[in-house]
């Protein structure tokens, strides 16, 4: 298997492959943080998750024509604006849908399942009405778009590192809210117990709203970011949604550590096999390895201990 | 259901009879010329003549189908305003395969059976396809399929107005082979049926000629992460890379290629793709697969009288911002076709038009000529295009001759 190549290209090889691996994490990460918070922290399961992130993408490809038509020579930096918008609108169409959908189902976690499943089929109706069922392609800034060369092989793309950057920034960033302030307790009081986090006086349905509003919100970062990797279509979060879930599951649902830890192993198991066997033969092994850990481990990876 | 058949069926025989006598009595001939071009009872009147248009408006598929729909619409109109099929209107009936195979069994059912219509333009996956197979054969309906796909089918039922494999795939290996000098070639597919076949007669062929294949491999459908295959190129350094991706992979796929560094205009490694139309290149970006070459038969820019017409046609109907993939000009064949072979048998009877079918030729067509095959399948050439930044191919190459549709190339039965 080896004996083909130079040891030159063999330190290629790993080298690009480990690098391969760690732009797989970051992606894996980035799109399993929004719902995480979701569905770690408040139980809900957001079907509508993927198409949150094509959201953020629309959004992306709007802001891109709109610097294209009016502000060519701001395009270089257009996608920073994208990612705030994307964050935004994602945030508030989150807030929205809690408000008028997710809360009246807080006591009956499997019907939430259903309902935003019904969500994503509207959403991605909507999608099609406004911008078309045909795929859109998203103009990306020509720095963004190139390859770092390391050496004569080993080459790195421009679009990897920023999306690891991208992930890592975030990564910090919910850890703190999360772990370090104020908010973030009440967050995680209300996710233990419910009645007596309301007892001591927080406000369950507000923070559960900014909670749901936090979560979505992320997808549409991880949504405008994937417009540099992948489709812009109506219905490409489906793409998403089943990884997703993977990364979440496997890696014990409330806990984000576990998440992270989760989305390292399937990532490195992934591309390490892909390179050796076949694409759809990886996937396969990769959904093997998983189930198999998850019948031995049902809780997943990090399971947190807490009273019901 | 069936109660509901049975009294429909009872009182249009009641009609029938009340009806005959009068109306023989009243406009003889004009009755008699209604029999004579249908004797098997489908929906042709003496002034309208009813078809069927069955593809996906809603769904995944949509994307692709909206096209086909658009160009088979575009041709019944352009019918009609000449005067229409052996002097009648064609009226069609639209139903929604919705991207789901047994819905697309169950509508075709609809129209062949309740509707009786005189054709069916539509499908455009082979499942979809395979799914309406049974139905077209036993209800004697006739289907014209768009798609250029894997092959290794003839159905006396359906005439295949797009390319199959080894047509679109032949001519675009000889061609990298002649001119680019390509030895070393890496297959890449979606995987399923259609990429799978594609690459099995693209290595048979590579091989004949005494080249290489340095690598195959396929990815789930939806697959968004090819980093590891193309380290995997980078390292097999082939010539080519045979790309059959499909759907969301395809941006996917190109976008991290060029990501990767991979310049396709340097042609190092040249990519030869046979599943990126332009319909496909709106959705990739034109600035993400510039320099890479695409093997089919139809491309927008071909500069020649009839496409000019076509092109002018379709853009005044459905918009000047709208682009045509090689399927959409196949789409649009299908209704030309059935009425030059209604005309030449002077009937609408299913029967007689698949007996007139073989050697019907067309010389309006925008891609050029072409004629039905006796395996029903279209002789046409295949040609190879250079994709631009501006979404657009452009013709570099076609072949001298009609490639021959061979759909059971020896070996893969």
């Amino acid at each position: 298997m080896f004996s083909d190549y130079t040891a030159n290209e063999l330190t290629a090889i790993f080298a690009m492959q480990g690098f391969a691996g760690l732009i797989l994490f970051s992606v894996l990460v980035l799109m399993a943080l929004g719902l995480a918070i979701i569905f770690g922290q408040m139980g809900v399961i957001n079907m509508a998750h993927g198409e949150f992130m094509i959201l953020g993408a629309y959004i992306t490809y709007l802001t891109s024509n709109v610097f294209a038509e009016y502000l060519p020579g701001l395009f270089d930096g257009y996608f920073f604006v994208a990612m705030i918008l994307a964050f935004i609108t994602t945030f508030l169409l989150g807030m929205l849908v809690e408000w008028g959908l997710i809360r009246f189902l807080y006591k009956r976690p499997l019907d939430t399942l259903l309902a935003t499943w019904g969500l994503s089929l509207i959403l991605q109706q909507i999608y099609r009405s406004v911008f078309g069922a045909r795929e859109v392609g998203v103009s990306l800034p020509d720095w963004m778009m190139g390859s770092y060369a390391l050496t004569d092989i080993i080459e790195v793309p421009i679009n990897g590192i920023f999306v690891m950057l991208l992930t890592v920034t975030i990564a910090i960033g919910v850890y703190w809210l999360m772990y370090r302030s104020g908010w973030g307790r009440q967050v995680r009081a209300v996710v233990q117990n419910r009645p007596m986090a309301s007892a001591v006086g927080i406000n369950t349905e507000k923070v559960d709203r900014v909670t749901f509003g936090l979560g979505c919100g992320i997808a549409g970062i991880a949504g405008s970011a994937f417009t540099m990797i992948g489709s812009t279509g109506p219905t490409s979060g489906q793409l998403y949604i089943v990884d997703t879930f993977l990364v979440v599951v496997f890696g014990g649902a409330q806990s984000l550590l576990g998440t992270i830890a989760s989305a390292f192993t399937i990532s490195q198991a992934q591309s390490t096999m892909e390179f050796f066997l076949s694409g759809s033969m990886a996937k396969v092994l990769t959904l093997l390895f998983v189930v198999g850990i998850l019948m031995l481990r049902p809780q997943g990876l990090f399971a947190m201990k807490i009273r019901h | 259901m069936t109660t509901t058949r049975g009294i429909t069926t009872k009182v249009s025989s009641v009609l029938k009879k009340l009806a005959l006598p009068i109306a023989l009595s009243l406009a003889a001939s004009n009755l008699a010329h209604a029999e004579s071009v249908n004797t098997t009872g489908l929906a042709v009147t003496d002034d309208t003549v009813k078809v069927g248009i069955l593809h996906s408006v809603t769904g995944t598929m949509a994307i692709s189908e909206t096209g086909s729909v658009q160009a088979e619409k575009l041709a019944i109109e352009q019918i009609n305003a000449m005067g229409g099929v052996l002097g009648r209107k064609i009226e069609y009936i639209q139903e929604d395969g919705a991207s789901d195979w047994p819905t697309f069994a169950e509508k075709s059912k609809k129209l062949l059976v309740n509707d009786k219509v005189a054709a069916v333009f539509g499908c455009w996956t082979s499942a979809s396809r395979k799914a309406v197979l049974p139905v077209f054969e036993q209800y004697n309906g006739m289907l014209y399929y768009p798609t250029f796909y894997e092959g290794l089918e003839q159905s006396p039922n359906v005439i295949y107005t797009g390319q199959e494999a080894t047509q679109q795939i032949l001519a675009g290996i000889d061609w990298v082979v002649k001119n680019k000098g390509a030895k070393k070639f890496f297959l890449l597919g979606s995987d399923y049926i259609w990429p799978r076949t594609a690459n099995k007669i693209a290595r048979k062929h590579i091989e004949k000629l005494g080249l290489k294949v340095s690598g195959e491999e396929y990815y789930p459908l939806g697959h968004t992460q090819f980093n590891s295959v193309i380290n995997k190129i980078k390292l097999k350094k082939p010539d080519v890379i045979y790309a059959i991706v499909v759907g969301g992979s395809n941006v996917a796929f190109y976008k991290q290629l060029k990501a990767a560094g991979i310049d396709m205009t340097k042609e190092k490694p040249l990519v030869l793709t046979i599943s990126v139309t332009e319909d496909e290149i709106l959705g990739i970006g034109g600035e993400n697969i510039e320099g890479a070459y695409a093997a089919m038969k139809y491309f927008q820019s071909m500069e020649n009288e009839n496409n000019k017409a076509f092109v002018k046609a379709f853009k005044e109907r459905w918009g000047d911002d709208i682009v045509i993939g090689d399927v959409t000009q196949a789409a649009y064949l299908g209704p030309w076709l059935w009425k030059a072979a209604v005309e030449k048998a002077g009937s609408f009877d299913i029967d007689k038009v698949r007996a007139a079918s073989p050697g019907i030729e067309l010389t309006t067509a925008p891609e050029g000529y072409v004629r039905i095959h006796e395996n029903h399948h279209l002789w046409s050439k295949t040609r190879i295009g250079l994709a631009k930044k501006d979404g657009q191919y452009d013709l570099i190459y076609e072949t001298d001759e009609l490639m021959e549709p061979n759909p059971f190339p020896v070996g893969y039965k």
